[in-house]
């Protein structure tokens, strides 16, 4: 086994499964999709032709059988390749190749509390004449007789609650093998009810069973990628897994400061710890501590937020189980145990909010001792909570210290979203809907409050090492703003529809994913640069790595995925690599990596190398919202949410511009102007508005806001902003300024 | 490939004083003696050999009671007028107490006439004690003034009036047998020298000080007056250690145990408070019927007397140690036989066969294992579970609403064991802890067997036990909301900060559910 293909076969469609018999050696069968049709698929068996050369294609083409299933489970070949059997839905198909026979055997459709009685998978007697079939509904009949289209005669075996997903017999046929969502595999001897082994409890829900051929093995596959090896006396052998797929990574990409592992959810209920360099699970913590039960439509308890502390030494985690009633929500600090090397559960806090806990986050304190640490959790229920370490004076208590409330902020009864502290943990930062505060952490007074209106905070970070006097602000209508901690004012704003902010923990680069999706446009906007993106592809994601001192990104990656990118995460070299062009600096002490719907990519030197399997569940449909443009476009006129009134109710009375200045502009925003689709392709410009004055006088900044309510018209009316110099744009401010305050004085 | 895992069921901390090794030590006590005396109590004191009688100061007598007696054995009441501070010398033999007519009396505990009387303050002495030489007495009166007398000769050594108000308690180093303390009503605690003409130091206490005290060492000074205790570093020159406020009324008095671990303070707020003489933290306290103005530890905290201000003297005697009796129990195999072994290390030749670790699983936890819901609610619906650890019966009921199946146990049952569950329910459903589960059982229970209600009068019974029990929680919790209320607009009052009410807020989760 070298790996090197010794033939290739072109058939020239699709293919889906492909079988091969030990009977017929030249030819080959699989499933392709009928031309002409969606949805419909046939069996057919392809003659592979002896000629020489590396290349050839295969012609002959020989139709078996008509609308079978496209997974490979639905077909299965029988004894000595003598006849094939296929499922679909409520059809069985047997098809003897001698005879050139077809018989077809159907079920009555019932549909039970359990499911219906559809077909999952085939599976054919190795030496006898007898078809085993898996069901939705959990049942697994034996066919035997088939021969006859009337006088045949099935048997059932029923365990499965849920769908069978898999069958296989063992290599002597004196057993069966069957496995489905309960994650159980189950031994059925010589096809009777009563005699059955089970294998429980193999943690996620079995996809494929499949058995070795000198039958001392067999293994199965499951949903969450992973393969377990098993015994033939149903002992577990070994498990094959690298990353472990979850429906939802609600946890977000962590790492760990004591392996650089990158953590996120696993099993479920588990904490798995992935190393990226070697492709390798290196343990999986167990969070919840419950049996799980593989069942669908089961609410069970999930982990939701995990944190470090700097060093690694403490491990916060949020679980919580969602019903309507009474949610469950426990908060649980793991500190790390030297001499067993894993994390042991500390304290456990029943209810630490009211409601969902939405961010967490640990004091990162290096250079201090234990007391400083801080846990900060912030909750739907409108207050953050500090959670301080108090020792324990009972000197009969095992453990000598536990974690504690110390203190409860909340802001006008907002929702607080996210927390985040500042590098030296002097200054906490918590978003409260709209507004961000900053509260000192040693005596948890309110400092000072942030607000860029319209739209919530969705993501805060605070500047590292000489930036650290930034605190960065993505909001949901699509700002990203920088303000300054010291003169308590906005730094910069962009227009920007981040998704992600992801500060580098080694460095001060801060890296943003925003998505633009059709309806959003962006506008990047620079005093001497202006980036120009001409494409016109709506849904795309683009990677902005800047600096907080500057409001210029550093890089621009566009168009890195298809997919909506969920999370990102730095994870440090182990080595400061030496990166010659200066566009990629920031990539000196630490790789960025993604998480999109569908998988795990790392931003690179190269544009993107995808490198893991599969993860994440579908993809999103966004496809199905390709409606016509032009037809939105004059719809959106109509609509009184058309950006510019919008911008007009949202923004607070005091920014506004007079309302003098206002009038044309709403008015012509009414209209329904003639050049809308150019309008909405300049739109997709990107600029970056920087207000970076050198003077921080109040007056200034009044123009800066004005400026910023002023970009959103403009788009509107598909006036290009025309580049301008310095000394003029100031100019321009200044004339404007004194024009308007001339005017209404009258 | 995991095991199964058992139901966790929740540890819930229990409330209330928590239990440390003091709470154990100190609620050591039988029940307290009340013995009434003629007035105030203002000084007791134990004699420092055994069999550890102690002198008590009332008005104008001074009674010695033995360890269990509860009639003094002997009575000194030579007095015109009040007596004050008897105390013993440190043999035992002798007694020497200050009086309201300002003399001194010096008894001897055998005899029954004062063998010395000492004239020479103008005022009441309410302090007297023996300096460590035992031939010399220090005393400080209400005419500012302290003196030190002479035994033998009955004459006065030397006099310092540099207190500018009473002199009310004071204390001698057991180290050095020069030095005593006294502690005045101007505030201040001052150390005199014997060999000195002036007070050697001067310490603030800032409030009349009501009772002084030396550790054993010498080093340490604990002040007492208004409601703080403060403890000084007299080889520093008076530094302030501490100072501690536990009290809210004026703290009377002070004792060390005999082990010098734990520092006794009482008050005229009824209590005993117990500090640890290394955190300086409280760790033990005790309530009185009446404010509380002397109080002794025999040695070996033998006895605590406390005297109050109405007479009553209350002596707690510490209970017998138990001894544990060596029952001569059936002779089971020797430990020996359990490890035999065990510590054997297989060689490389060998062939070893492990032996899989068999886990026991409880029955519910095998029930549930084998997902039959409804036997693993009978099992733990069983009399010792149900009884004895509602948790496990809740944890269970919790673990089989979290798989969907809590409908399908409860469901199907006969009048009996419907009676069972009900009252269980009615029963724990006001516990917090339990609230939310048995909130939804409840709900199940009734949405279930609606139907058949008024079939059977011991399930309607149960049913209105069920309606009664929840009505008079919502009653209490509302109560509860009232005074929390009212607390709040206190707190609003006294604090700046907001945030301390919103932590006071926390409490009020429990009646969340109804």
């Amino acid at each position: 086994m070298d790996g090197i293909p010794i033939k290739t076969f072109t058939v020239g469609s699709k293919l889906l499964a492909l079988y091969a018999l030990a009977s017929s050696e030249d030819s080959v069968f699989v499933v392709i999709p009928k031309s002409g049709e969606r949805d419909t698929f046939q069996l057919v068996s392809v003659k592979l032709t002896k000629a020489a050369g590396q290349d050839l294609e295969a012609k002959e083409l020989s139709v078996v059988l008509h609308g079978v299933g496209a997974s490979p489970k639905s077909i299965a070949f029988g004894r000595e390749g003598e006849y094939v059997a296929s499922v679909k839905d409520l059809n069985l198909q047997v098809y003897f190749f001698k005879q050139k026979q077809l018989n077809r055997f159907s079920l009555s459709a019932v549909k039970t509390k359990g499911g219906n009685n559809h077909f999952t998978c085939v599976a054919c007697h190795p030496t006898e004449d007898c078809i085993a079939t898996g069901h939705a509904d959990g049942k697994i009949r034996l066919w035997r007789n088939f021969y006859h289209k009337k006088e045949y005669t099935f048997s059932t075996l029923h365990w499965h609650h849920d769908t069978v997903m898999d069958l296989a017999f063992s290599i002597e046929g004196t057993s069966l093998l069957s496995g489905g969502v309960e994650s159980v595999l189950v031994l059925w001897h010589n096809g009777s009810d009563c005699r059955k082994d089970f294998l429980p409890r193999l943690g996620s829900p079995i996809e494929y069973i499949s058995m070795s051929s000198d039958g001392a093995l067999c293994c199965t596959l499951h949903t969450d990628n992973r393969i377990t090896i098993i015994n033939s006396n149903l002992r577990f052998s070994k498990c094959i897994q690298g990353l472990i797929k979850t429906m939802d990574v609600k946890t977000g990409l962590v790492v760990d400061p004591r392996t650089k592992a990158l953590v996120l959810n696993g099993e479920p209920g588990h904490l798995q710890f992935y190393c990226l360099q070697s492709d390798q699970q290196l343990f999986s913590l167990d969070i919840v501590q419950r049996q799980y039960i593989h069942q669908a439509g089961l609410k069970q308890t999930d982990l939701v937020k995990v944190a470090f502390s700097a060093q690694g030494k403490w491990l916060a985690t949020v679980e919580e189980r969602d019903e309507v009633t009474d949610p469950e929500l426990q908060l649980k600090l793991w500190f790390y145990d030297e001499e067993t090397q894993s994390f042991k559960l500390n304290t456990r806090i029943n209810m630490p909010h009211e409601d969902h806990v939405t961010d967490m986050c640990f004091r990162d304190m290096d250079e201090l001792e234990d007391d400083s640490l801080i846990l900060v959790t912030a909750g739907r229920d409108c207050v953050f909570k500090v959670w301080v370490m108090v020792e324990d004076t009972d000197p009969e208590a095992q453990q000598s210290v536990s974690w504690n409330c110390d203190f409860v902020g909340s802001y006008h009864n907002y929702q607080a979203t996210n927390c985040c502290f500042s590098e030296d943990g002097s200054v906490l930062a918590v978003s409260f809907e709209e507004t961000v505060t900053v509260w000192d952490s040693v005596t948890w007074d309110l400092k000072c409050t942030f607000c860029h209106p319209p739209g919530k905070i969705r993501n805060i970070c605070f500047g590292r090492l000489t930036c650290s006097k930034y605190l960065i602000g993505a909001t949901d209508h699509g700002f990203l703003c920088c303000w300054n901690l010291l003169s308590c004012a906005l730094e910069w704003s962009a227009h920007l529809n981040i998704l992600v902010l992801q500060p580098d923990p080694l460095s001060e680069y801060i890296a943003a994913v925003s998505w633009l999706s059709k309806e959003s446009s962006q506008l990047l906007f620079h005093r001497n640069i202006s980036f120009q993106v001409c494409s016109l592809d709506w849904n795309t994601v683009k990677v902005f790595v800047f600096k907080p001192n500057e409001p210029r990104p550093i890089y621009i990656q566009r168009n890195l995925c298809k997919e909506k990118i969920q999370l990102a995460a730095f994870i440090p070299r182990d080595e400061p690599e030496t990166v010659g062009s200066e566009k990629y600096l920031w990539l000196r002490r630490s790789q960025l990596f993604f998480l999109t719907d569908t998988q795990l990519a790392v931003e690179e030197s190269l544009p993107v190398t995808p490198f893991s399997l599969l993860l994440g569940k579908h993809r999103c449909q966004q496809s199905q919202q390709d409606i016509d443009l032009g037809k939105r476009v004059v719809q959106n006129k109509h609509e009184q949410d058309s950006p510019a009134v919008k911008e007009l109710l949202h923004t607070p009375a005091h920014v506004l511009p007079s309302a003098s200045f206002l009038c044309p502009i709403f008015i012509n925003s009414l209209l329904i102007s003639k050049e809308n689709k150019s309008a909405e392709v300049a739109a997709d410009e990107v600029e970056m508005e920087s207000e970076k004055a050198e003077d921080e006088s109040d007056e200034e900044r009044d123009i800066t806001e004005m400026e910023q309510e002023d970009t959103s018209p403009m788009e509107l009316l598909g006036e290009m902003t025309c580049k301008l110099s310095k000394s003029q744009e100031k100019e321009l401010r200044k004339i404007r300024k004194t024009d308007y305050s001339w005017i209404s004085a009258f | 490939m995991a095991t199964y895992k058992a139901v966790a069921v929740p540890a819930v901390p229990r409330l209330g004083e928590r239990i440390t090794q003091d709470t154990v030590y100190w609620r050591g006590y039988k029940t307290p003696v009340q013995i009434k005396e003629f007035g105030a109590i203002n000084k007791i004191d134990f004699s420092p050999v055994p069999p550890y009688n102690y002198a008590v100061t009332a008005s104008s007598r001074i009674h010695i009671y033995g360890r269990y007696s509860q009639e003094p054995m002997k009575t000194f009441s030579r007095f015109k007028d009040a007596a004050y501070c008897a105390t013993y010398r440190d043999d035992g033999n002798l007694l020497v107490a200050g009086s309201e007519e300002g003399s001194i009396h010096l008894f001897d505990v055998s005899g029954r006439a004062p063998l010395r009387q000492f004239d020479g303050h103008t005022k009441p002495v309410h302090v007297v004690g023996f300096l460590s030489d035992k031939y010399r007495i220090f005393s400080g009166g209400d005419d500012y003034a302290s003196y030190l007398w002479d035994i033998p000769s009955g004459t006065d050594i030397v006099s310092y009036s540099e207190h500018t108000d009473y002199v009310r308690c004071g204390c001698a180093s057991k180290v050095n047998a020069d030095v005593f303390i006294t502690g005045s009503y101007d505030h201040t605690v001052k150390l005199f020298d014997a060999r000195t003409k002036r007070s050697v130091m001067t310490i603030e206490h800032g409030q009349p000080v009501e009772s002084v005290l030396l550790f054993p060492s010498g080093g340490l000074l604990v002040s007492a007056g208004g409601r703080y205790v403060k403890v000084w570093d007299v080889l520093k020159g008076g530094q302030l250690l501490v100072s501690l406020k536990n009290h809210h009324k004026t703290v009377t008095c002070l004792c060390l145990t005999s082990s010098g671990q734990r520092l006794l303070s009482g008050s005229l707020d009824r209590h005993v408070k117990i500090y640890s003489t290394t955190s300086y933290k409280v760790v033990h306290s005790f309530n009185y019927a009446t404010s509380i103005l002397s109080l002794a530890l025999s040695p070996e905290d033998e006895t605590i007397v406390v005297g109050m201000t109405n007479g009553v003297l209350n002596v707690k005697h510490r209970k017998p140690e138990e001894r544990k009796e060596k029952s001569q129990k059936k002779r089971q195999p020797a430990y020996r036989t359990y490890v035999k072994g065990r510590s054997y290390m297989p060689k490389q030749e060998d062939f070893c066969v492990s032996k899989p670790v068999k886990r026991v699983l409880r029955k519910y936890d095998k029930l549930l294992k084998s997902f039959q819901s409804s036997k693993a609610l009978d099992a733990v619906l069983e009399p010792p579970i149900r009884l004895y650890t509602p948790e496990v019966t809740v944890a269970v009921m919790q673990e089989l609403h979290r798989r969907g199946t809590l409908r399908s146990a409860l469901a199907g049952r006969d009048e009996k064991q419907i009676n069972l569950l009900l009252t269980f329910v009615a029963r724990r459903v006001i516990e917090p802890r339990f609230t939310s589960v048995l909130v939804t059982v409840a709900d199940m229970i009734t949405d279930i067997y609606q139907p058949v209600v008024g079939q059977s009068a011991i399930v309607d019974r149960q049913f209105l036990k069920l309606q009664e029990a929840i009505g008079k929680e919502i009653d209490y919790q509302e109560e509860l909301l009232e005074v929390l209320g009212m607390m709040d607009t206190l707190f609003a009052t006294f604090t700046q900060k907001r945030a301390t009410c919103l932590e006071e807020n926390k409490s009020n989760g429990l009646n969340r559910g109804y």
